[in-house]
Order: structure tokens, then C-alpha cells, then sequence
């Protein structure tokens, strides 16, 4: 027999993890210099990479990481999605852009959202700079900085801004072997 | 939080959900629909037998069923498992257990939740009955659990 009635279509199947995390070694510091406005990367001492965020390891070496680099809080879009569709449980009101930047002086790229401008004049190469949320508002988080925007300055090769990076990290390596200081540096 | 400590480990909740929803199907769907009407429905199998819960397909033959069985909501258990101190996740306030109940005209079992007053009042081939839950939406917990075919309905 048949069951004349209209089929359930959907139901819902939510799962929910509740989770207490603790910060790890490498990611305590992290966190108290961005509550502090600061941008805190760690550099590989084995390949002379600056990784931000840093998660206490290199991800190309294996190496542990624990030395300080403050970072700039300008960058270059290495890549970017413009969302149009809402994320469920998601703050963010569609369309937004979405960011791969790799800030002044890092080799690893971290996302952020770009706004101030049109969502079709996001391209990659485009200089950005990060715009702060007031400092009263400011947490344990990178949503301290609410987005990054557009600076207006001239596009970026991506390709030379590559091997600038490759070089750069060489160097680092080269300094290091020579018995430079290990103190906090800026990029 | 002291700032100053720059060393101090951070702690804090946080929740991972995922917010599926998904679509039963046709025969799942209607299974549901009348679970909302406070009607079970099994469905026939290839060799004959009928499946409780239905399935869309036959889990030995692969075919494809149609052929719906209305089956009683009363049954008897085959196997248990006792909770004595639920989690969040049961949705339970107090003890339960896990059952595995075989509904009359059904010949398949099905798991779901059995309330009863203590471990040592189940035992196997217990006649139970479906306690249903007033707010129905067309899901499986539409069905609150299965209580002893001879107790009032009480608050678990």
C-alpha cells in the first residue's frame, strides 16, 4: 500500500561539538600582542620564512618556531572569493570578499575580509591595509582588525613579489648563520 | 584577564556546529509524515518480510520498495542498554536505556529510547508501547521513546 500523504522534504541533522580550548605555547603570544594591536608572526630559523599566524611549527621544515617577528599591518591580495550566498551561523551579511594576504614582511598568507570598495575592483596584486576596530573593542582575536582596504597604490607583481619573498628568506637564513641577535625584530 | 602576563595561557568555549539539514527521500519522507498522524508504517521487502523502519531499497537485494506495512505501536524488546547518567546530547533529564524493540507486525528491530523505573524491570521479549510526544514535526523524535506496555506514561 501506499501512505497518501505528503513526504517529509527535509529535516534537520545538526551536529554540535562543544569544545574548551586552551592556547598552545606558540599561539599565547600570539594572542596577547593582538589584543595589544599587534601583528605577531614567528620566523623558521630553518628556512628563514616568517609564518603569520604562527602555529609553533614550520610547516615546511618541521622545525618548532619560537621567534617573535612584528608584523606590519599592510599587505598584498594574493587571492580572494567574493561570497553571495549566506553561511549559515555566519555574522557576515553576503556579498563579501574574502582574502589570501600576505602581510608586509611574511610568507604566509592569512585571510581577512577586504571591503571599502567595490566587491568587481578586489584583484590580486592589490595593496591593502588593515583598518582596526576602536581599541576599546579590541579582544584575543585578528577580528581586531574589522577588514582590510584598498591603499591605492600600484598593483603588485605576485610572481616577483614571490621571489622577493624567496630571496628575503634566504638572506634571513644567511644572517642567521653569521650569529645575528634573536631579539624581536620588526619586518 | 591580565594583559601584562604575556605568557598567560588563554582558555575559552567555543561550539563547532554543523548545521545539516537533509532530505529523507520519498519513503522516509512519507514514514514521517505519518509519524506526524501517529501512524507506523514498515515496508515490504523482497523476500517478504517487512522492514521497520523503511528503507528505500532492499538491504539484501538492492531493489527498489514501495509496498507499505501499517505495523503496530506496541512491540517487545530484543536488546538494551542502561544509561544511568545521560548527556546533553541524549535530551533525556533522567536514567533511560537504549533498546532495541521488535514493533508487532514489524520483523526487523529498531533502536530508540525505553523509560522505564530501574535496569533491573527490562528484560528481553518485554512488552512495550510508543509514548509519543505531543509536539510532532514529521521526525523521528516525534516518537518520545517506548515505555512498559502495563505503565501510565510518567515524567522522565
Amino acid at each position: 500500500m501506499d501512505i497518501d500523504l505528503d513526504p517529509i522534504e527535509s529535516i534537520a541533522v545538526p551536529i554540535y561539538h562543544h569544545y574548551h580550548a586552551t592556547s598552545a605555547k606558540a599561539i599565547t603570544p600570539f594572542l596577547h600582542a593582538i589584543k595589544r594591536g599587534e601583528l605577531m608572526g614567528h620566523l623558521s630559523s630553518a628556512t628563514g620564512k616568517v609564518l603569520f599566524p604562527p602555529l609553533g611549527a614550520c610547516p615546511e621544515s618541521g622545525e618548532a618556531t619560537h621567534e617573535p617577528v612584528i608584523l606590519k599591518d599592510s599587505g598584498t591580495v594574493i587571492g580572494f572569493t567574493t561570497v553571495h550566498l549566506p553561511i549559515p551561523g555566519s555574522k557576515l551579511v553576503p556579498p563579501f570578499t574574502v582574502a589570501n594576504i600576505l602581510l608586509d614582511g611574511a610568507d604566509q598568507t592569512c585571510s581577512h575580509l577586504i571591503s571599502e570598495c567595490e566587491l568587481g575592483d578586489v584583484v590580486i596584486g592589490m595593496r591593502v591595509q588593515a583598518v582596526w576596530r576602536p581599541k576599546d573593542q579590541w579582544d584575543y582575536s585578528l577580528e581586531n582588525i574589522e577588514y582590510f582596504k584598498p591603499t591605492g597604490e600600484a598593483l603588485v607583481d605576485v610572481d616577483e613579489l614571490k621571489q622577493h619573498c624567496l630571496e628575503r628568506a634566504k638572506l634571513r637564513v644567511k644572517n642567521r648563520v653569521k650569529g645575528n641577535s634573536t631579539e624581536v625584530h620588526h619586518a | 584577564m591580565n594583559s601584562s602576563s604575556s605568557n598567560q595561557i588563554l582558555e575559552a568555549d567555543f561550539e563547532l556546529g554543523f548545521t545539516y539539514t537533509r532530505s529523507p527521500g520519498i519513503i522516509i519522507g512519507k514514514f514521517l509524515a505519518a509519524l506526524k498522524q501517529k501512524k507506523l508504517y514498515g515496508i515490504r521487502g523482497s523476500d517478504g518480510s517487512v522492514l521497520f523502519p523503511p528503507t528505500e531499497y532492499d538491504p539484501r537485494t538492492a531493489a527498489s520498495l514501495n509496498d507499505f506495512v501499517p505495523v503496530s505501536a506496541e512491540g517487545e524488546i530484543v536488546s538494551w542498554t542502561w544509561i544511568e547518567t545521560p548527556r546533553e546530547h541524549h535530551q533525556v533529564k533522567g536514567p533511560f536505556a537504549f533498546a532495541l524493540i521488535k514493533l508487532d507486525g514489524a520483523d526487523t528491530p529498531f533502536l530508540h529510547r525505553l523509560f522505564c523505573d530501574d535496569a533491573s524491570s527490562i528484560s528481553a521479549g518485554m512488552k512495550v508501547k510508543v509514548d509519543w510526544n505531543d509536539d510532532r514535526c514529521g521526525a523521528i523524535t516525534d516518537i518520545r521513546g517506548f515505555v512498559p506496555l502495563t505503565a501510565t506514561v510518567g515524567n522522565f
